[in-house]
């Protein structure tokens, strides 16, 4: 019998929605995030943090601060640079990309509103606190730089004046004849100038890190709220001059990340220096207000764009032209300048162009540091590029849904490299379109919305077509220099008693990482899914690998856990075979028992295995292999990225006397490969979904001229409630990949990466009647008013 | 300054000597180690930290732990603990209505209450009743589906 693959394997658990072993812990409120943990001797670590978005640091008294009661500690960033070393956020295959050396407390001079500048440590949170309020710090106000169209013309202040000027990087990229295209005389010409609001993830949990420092080993422990443990150790051992074998991080439960608990920050640094300094566990967790101004931003952007339609509806090119404001700082170290990056890259990804041409225009400003936050760069391109189709249907009067027909790329074309450079080894969008206007009822929705129109009632159709990135190899940062693995190992173990643990490099923060870990294993090994027990988030306990970000822990951290499971029952077969004297190849493991693999009889209990391999050895063959335990590690090889596709559609409606937009409906089909839980793919979408609606409708880091965040806290800075967001429904095509057995795809950022472009034009259509377009997210009711000409 | 308080939490008497500005949600935390409450935002925005006190909703970071004095307060682990939310739990996890989980406590107890007022709501009420409690992983709909299964139930 040949060798049945792992979706149709007897007890496979691929596909099905099983609950996530993790849930129930959670529900009952016996979660361990990283502020409920407490140590021996344990301190707390408040920053006083800059109140100017530039300025100077004069002197800085802290005499009152460390008589104050309960303070242990006060720390100058003078004196952290002593023990923690400033880091530069470039990646070398990002040509030219320049930053400065950043440091955990600022030193001399502050670069945005909300930099730390002072670490107070004192036995209390509340005691550090109060004794920042002592801290005289004497400032010298710099101009600060906040506007980032203006950030490279003469006269504005240069951030770092040793870089010569505030770009940070600039990259432009032209594929096939854009220009012909844009000169031929048949073809319209349709543009637009979109903005994309800075905003940020606001994880519910803030980012929090209780650092131990132990002289007597000379190593330290993290407990981190963060995605990429691995990464951490190296980052603490370089700054903090230790050896990164000593240096363990811990992640447990994560309370939400989206990218947000992936990167290097000061305050989390300082943190561990203090540890270091102190020689006790320090605890910081970072309260919102604070949160607000030093967690990343993201998706600053303005994008003037146009694309090249001929008058039967052929899109052949589109042009575009994207600026983005990323603070002071290129974060470390995945940089800042991969979000625009990937705005060239991605923009016009669905469609077969003749013409492609794109640049991106990073640049600095005195604002809170950008980096990547949920579906990196593609938001902002699918925004850009669906609006262009948009308009381009518009201009020669054809259906949305018939000109994306028309030039989406075929589903027989791949492997297919566009003139992005993008490779694509399979993706499905004309399946995914045709999935969703059946699903949404495309024409009775139209026909609903036409008559409601007659009516006065204001109602949009809006549709998305798009790419997302996933599993991504060595190229995304490993070949830029970065210590960011691409790779992540899987070490699957019988124990005596017939259950299974996976230990592995993935990490969870409640995108169900660990249920899909346990699904993945349990059936390679052949035992119940509730005999599995996973470990992530320990650079000490499992294997080395990247961690949990750009959609990677299904399709990597998956395949290493098939493969490492699918091991292990190979172990246990050739004993099995010896003890039941069989051949290995007529045996399998089903139900957690030793079966015949013809017939299906049961032979042999794992748990009695167990027990002869762990404490009878001596009744086996003197030469049988005896090892139960397999460790398999995967990295993608064939392809850079594994690509995924999907469309998105929303149904609203716009009150066109207040500008108000209600979201009736909301649909997504999307095509990650293999779907291991349905259920936990969906709501990744659905959360997804609702994060890009977040940013498109509502999220918005509002600065003052002066650099000063006017949406500061949670009053402000308005985030989607139940109340207003629509129900989402998803559906799937699957094409797996085929580099690996499991066939996973990524698919955390498909929801986000489609649903602000189907908002857009849903307004838009909406609003097309009257003549009125908009195009700067968030769409917020003065926006749309303005448009309409009422304000 | 300390102040003498004197509550019951869980159904515990408990009486402690305490800062008169700590946060009832803090004080649950950190004196009590009683960390399935949240608190998310302290400033009464997120609902993370929602308690029932006296049998309402309350949000631990708006209300002073001096405040409860004589109170019963009910956080997750004693409602998980005397079986109160159990369905709600249970239709928690097979709907998958949590990701980080960070949020779901309050949300427990934001449900809890709906559900107390109002056995069977549509969608659009319950989609209402937790508009006060912000989820940053779900987009809500799942949480929706579970509320809807657990008022079945």
């Amino acid at each position: 019998m040949s060798e049945l693959s792992a979706v149709d394997r007897p007890n496979s658990y691929i596909g099905r929605s099983v609950p996530r072993p993790n849930a129930k812990r959670l529900v009952a409120g016996r979660g361990q995030y990283v502020d409920d943990l407490r140590l021996p001797r344990m301190v707390h670590v408040a920053f006083l943090r800059s109140p100017h978005a530039h300025a100077r640091i004069l002197s800085i008294d802290s005499a009152a601060a460390k008589s104050a009661p309960g303070v242990v500690r006060v720390v100058t960033g003078a004196e952290m640079a002593a023990v923690c070393t400033p880091w530069v956020g470039v990646l070398h295959h990002l040509k030219g990309l320049k930053s400065a050396p950043q440091h955990a407390l600022a030193v001399d001079r502050a670069c945005w509103q909300g930099e730390p500048v002072v670490a107070v440590v004192a036995r209390s949170r509340a005691e550090a606190e109060d004794a920042v309020g002592l801290v005289e710090v004497a400032w010298e106000e710099l101009p600060a730089t906040v506007d980032m169209e203006t950030a490279l013309a003469n006269g504005t202040p240069v951030i770092h004046p040793e870089l010569g000027d505030n770009l940070a990087f600039q990259r432009e990229h032209v594929g096939g004849e854009p220009e012909a295209c844009f000169a031929d005389a048949d073809s319209v010409v349709v543009q637009a100038s979109f903005h994309t609001g800075r905003h940020t993830g606001v994880c519910l949990e803030g980012r929090a890190i209780l650092a131990d420092y132990n002289p007597a080993e000379g190593r330290l422990t993290a407990y981190h709220s963060n995605q990429a443990p691995h990464m951490m150790q190296t980052v603490f051992a370089k700054h903090l001059g230790l050896r990164e074998g000593d240096v363990r991080v811990v992640c447990r439960d994560v309370g939400g990340s989206y990218g947000i608990k992936v990167h290097v920050y000061p305050d989390e640094m300082a943190t561990a220096a203090l540890s270091k300094m102190l020689g006790r566990p320090v605890k910081f967790a970072a309260d919102r207000i604070e949160g607000m101004v030093s967690d990343i931003h993201a998706r600053d952007h303005r994008i003037t764009a146009r694309a090249a339609v001929t008058r039967d509806g052929v899109i052949t090119a589109m042009e575009i032209d994207d600026l983005t404001g990323i603070g002071p700082y290129s974060v470390y170290p995945r940089t800042s300048a991969v979000e625009g990056n990937q705005v060239v890259n991605l923009c016009g990804g669905p469609y077969g162009l003749r013409g492609y041409k794109a640049r991106t225009t990073v640049v600095f400003q005195n604002k809170t540091p950008t980096c990547q936050y949920r579906a990196v760069g593609h938001p902002i391109a699918t925004t850009v590029t669906e609006g262009l189709v948009d308009l381009a249907a518009e201009a020669i009067g054809m259906d949305p849904a018939e000109i994306r027909r028309r030039n989406l790329l075929a589903d027989d074309v791949y492997p297919f490299r566009n003139l992005a450079g993008l490779a694509f080894e399979g993706l499905s969008h004309h399946a995914c379109l045709t999935k969703l206007l059946a699903m949404m009822d495309y024409e009775g929705l139209k026909a609903e919305r036409d008559a409601l129109r007659a009516k006065g009632v204001y109602r949009g159709i809006g549709l998305a077509s798009f790419i997302e990135l996933t599993n991504p190899s060595p190229f995304m940062y490993g070949i830029g220099g970065a210590r960011i693995s691409a790779m992540d190992g899987a070490t699957v173990r019988l124990d005596p008693d017939g259950s299974v643990s996976v230990a592995s490099g993935v990490t969870e923060q409640g995108q169900g990482t660990e249920a899909m870990l346990a699904q993945i294993t349990a059936g390679a090994v052949g035992v119940d899914v509730a005999r599995v027990r996973v470990t992530t988030g320990d650079t000490e306990t499992t294997p080395y690998g990247g961690g949990t970000w750009a959609s990677r822990g299904a399709g990597i951290g998956g395949e290493a856990a098939l493969q490492a499971g699918n091991a292990l029952r190979q172990q246990i077969l050739v004993i099995a075979g010896a003890m039941l004297q069989a051949a290995p190849e007529s045996l399998d493991v089903r139900g957690g028992v030793v079966v015949d693999r013809a017939t299906g009889a049961e032979r042999l209990p794992l748990e009695e295995l167990g027990r002869i391999v762990y404490f009878r050895g001596d009744t086996l063959p003197k030469d049988l292999p005896r090892e139960l335990v397999a460790t398999r590690h995967y990295t993608p090889k064939d392809y850079p990225f594994a690509f995924t596709n999907g469309a998105q559609a929303s149904y609203l409606e716009v009150d066109v006397e207040t500008g108000f937009v209600k979201l009736l409906k909301h649909w997504c089909v999307e095509d990650c490969g293999t779907v291991i839980n349905p259920m936990l793919v969906d709501e990744q979408i659905r959360g997804g979904v609702v994060q890009g609606l977040g940013g498109a409708l509502l999220e918005h880091c509002v600065y003052s001229p002066e650099g000063q965040l006017l949406t500061g806290s949670l009053a402000d800075y308005l985030l989607p409630m139940s109340g207003e967001m629509p129900d989402i429904a998803v559906a799937h095509v699957e094409t797996p990949t085929k580099e690996s057995a499991l066939g996973a795809k990524g698919a955390g950022e498909a929801g986000t990466a489609g649903a602000p472009a189907a908002v857009q034009n849903a307004i838009n259509d909406a609003l097309r009647p009257l003549g009125a377009r908009v195009f700067a997210q968030p769409f917020t009711p003065a926006r749309i008013l303005t448009a309409l000409g009422k304000i | 300054m300390k102040l003498d308080v004197s509550l019951t939490v869980n159904g515990e008497a408990v009486s402690a000597r305490i800062e008169p500005r700590q946060h009832l949600v803090d004080f649950l935390r950190e004196v009590l180690d009683l960390t399935g409450s949240h608190a998310g935002c302290e400033h009464g925005v997120c609902g993370a930290c929602s308690l029932i006190v006296n049998g309402e909703m309350v949000r631990g970071c708006l209300m002073l732990a001096v405040q409860a004095e004589g109170a019963e307060v009910w956080t997750v682990e004693g409602l998980t603990e005397t079986g109160a939310i159990a369905a709600l739990q249970d239709a928690f996890v097979a709907r998958n209505a949590l990701q980080c989980g960070f949020c779901t406590p309050g949300m427990l107890v934001a449900a809890a209450t709906l559900l107390k007022a109002n056995p069977h709501p549509t969608r659009e009420e319950i989609r209402e009743g937790i508009s006060g409690n912000y989820c940053r992983c779900t987009g809500y709909h799942a949480i929706v589906d579970a509320i809807e299964q657990a008022a079945r139930a």
